[in-house]
């Protein structure tokens, strides 16, 4: 398989004076929404939240609907845990997230551009409402027909969904609806929507400054370009670093680790846990482990059945409630775990509660209930004894 | 009118008279009064022509929609993973025996209402606090208190 090393890039963050984000949408609208479309596509960036939907196609599913009213939202209800990086990126560069949005309005044919902002993220609203003001005029400026309004949560994880996150705008219960129909037929207000998340904005408007093929030497062929990645726990360097997608575990840990790391969640509480015997063969990309960029280190102080405690105590708290393979299913994991640790279940326990989350995977409305398996699954099945005893 | 009535009736005017309106202007009464009463809810619900069940089920489904009444300040200590291992357990501790309530309770002079919260966000600087829409990263016990104790000299 396509390997790649670790290597640190500065994409996200970088600022070149003579290209700036208003003057890339400036650049960007003079080509047509088609050629745009495939620049995307021809990059190979897909959705940095978390599911990893190819961004060019959600613009162009988007683009063919027919509609009057459309919009773009951008996903910054940033929730799972081990994640911070889209609040550095709200903080350091959020002009290039509102290029991002508007050459995304320009494709598709939207006026009107929502920044969904996690409630906990409070304390940024007042800059970003400014920064935001500024943005809007400079396009008025340009005789670009769209304009940015920004909203916030109030302290939901499961807003994070999509079609939850659309419900909220709406004033309803953050409750994920059925799908199809999808986000891009029938979103915000039912209208076709573009979601995605903060950091896939920035890359599309940097792809619109330096050109798709820039972004796509980066990567391996199922994970072009790179990602920035939140890093925690027992490391002695935590903070946000973009690098190259498509690199082993063995070469994070390497850099990141404090020397005696047991395990790595990958992709927060919802993510995979890899255990020390598996860095060397798991790849950071799709063709891996996929992830939002969270990392969580473990060393070997730390007992994974409070770390998995932690995650299912996460879960019966955000599970909205709605359908009863989650909220029953959290609540089951929760209990079952600590009956098996007090011996008043046997070990084999376990495997029907593994059982279940299979059950979960299938039947659960939305990515909140379906995932819960992953970290079960990868604690049990690799630190059983720590569970049991 | 009373003043809350007036202010649902200002959030309104600025967010306009729809159902999209209903979280910002909750926020807008959270922000103020920091919490929704009964009171409030069914104002906002006359406002905005809903059912007053409608508000509830909205504000009620909510993390920071409280419709319980809180604390001129409202101290939220993160409680996930990352937290928990930077030892968020010592800091909780430190605040309750300072204010002398438990997780989920209000100081009697009704300055500081205590709760956690899920992830805040600050994964790689831990322990960490959010008092109202104030973030305090990288707490210590010690630094915690001396925070609470500015914060209470400052609230009448």
């Amino acid at each position: 398989m396509e390997q790649k090393q670790l290597k640190k890039i500065d994409i996200i963050f970088g600022w070149d004076d003579k290209c700036t984000p208003i003057q890339v949408v400036e650049k960007t609208i003079k080509k047509t929404p088609e050629n745009i479309i495939l620049d995307m596509i021809d990059s190979g960036l897909k959705g940095r939240g978390g599911a990893g939907f190819p961004t060019g196609l959600k613009w162009k599913f988007c683009r063919n609907e027919d509609s009057d009213t459309k919009y773009v939202i951008c996903n910054a209800d940033e929730g799972e845990p081990g994640t911070f990086k889209d609040r550095e990126i709200l903080d350091r560069v959020p002009e290039k997230i509102f290029a991002g949005m508007t050459i995304c309005g320009f494709v598709i044919g939207a006026r009107e551009g929502y920044m969904y902002v996690r409630g906990e993220y409070n304390f940024m609203l007042k800059a970003l409402d400014k920064k935001i003001e500024l943005f809007n005029k400079q396009l008025r400026d340009l005789k670009v027909d769209f304009q940015i309004y920004l909203r916030s949560g109030s302290g939901a994880y499961v807003c994070g969904e999509e079609s939850a996150l659309f419900e909220s705008m709406e004033g309803k219960r953050g409750e994920p609806r059925n799908k199809p129909p999808y986000p891009t037929v029938a979103g915000y207000n039912n209208k076709p929507t573009v979601i995605n998340n903060v950091e896939t904005l920035v890359y599309t408007s940097e792809i619109c400054r330096m050109g798709p093929e820039q972004f796509k030497a980066l990567g391996t062929k199922d994970s072009r370009g790179s990602k920035v990645f939140s890093v925690s726990g027992d490391t002695p360097i935590a903070g946000i670093y973009e690098l190259e997608l498509g690199m082993p575990l063995k070469d994070f840990v390497e850099e990141f680790g404090d020397g005696d790391t047991k395990a790595i969640q990958v992709g927060g509480a919802s993510g995979h846990c890899v255990p020390r015997k598996k860095f060397n063969d798991t790849i950071i990309g799709f063709e891996g482990i996929p992830t939002g960029g969270s990392m969580m280190i473990f060393n070997s102080s730390r007992s994974m059945y409070n770390v998995l405690h932690d995650y299912l105590e996460f879960f019966t708290e955000e599970s909205c409630g709605q359908c009863t393979p989650c909220r029953i299913g959290c609540q089951q994991l929760l209990k079952g775990i600590e009956a098996v640790k007090k011996g008043e279940r046997p070990p084999t326990y376990l495997d029907d509660l593994k059982r279940l989350t299979s059950t979960m995977k299938i039947a659960a409305k939305c990515g909140l209930g379906q995932s819960v398996a992953n970290p079960f699954t990868s604690i049990v099945d690799n630190f059983r004894e720590e569970i049991i005893y | 009118m009373t003043n809350t009535e007036v202010l649902i009736h200002e959030l309104v005017e600025k967010h306009g008279k729809t159902r999209n309106a209903l979280m910002p202007v909750l926020q807008g009464v959270v922000a103020r009064e920091k919490f929704l009463s009964e009171e409030a809810m069914i104002a906002v619900a006359r406002e905005l022509d809903l059912s007053a069940a409608d508000v509830y089920g909205t504000a009620s489904f909510y993390t920071f929609l409280d419709t319980k009444p809180r604390g001129k300040n409202i101290l939220r200590v993160c409680k996930t993973i990352s937290c928990h291992m930077q030892g968020k357990d010592a800091i909780i501790r430190a605040i309750e025996d300072h204010l002398m309530v438990k997780v989920g309770e209000t100081t009697h002079d009704k300055k500081f209402t205590l709760l956690t919260a899920n992830c805040l966000g600050w994964c790689h600087k831990g322990p960490v606090l959010l008092i109202n829409d104030e973030v305090f990263p990288s707490m210590t016990p010690e630094k915690a208190i001396e925070i609470i104790e500015d914060f209470s000299k400052k609230t009448n």
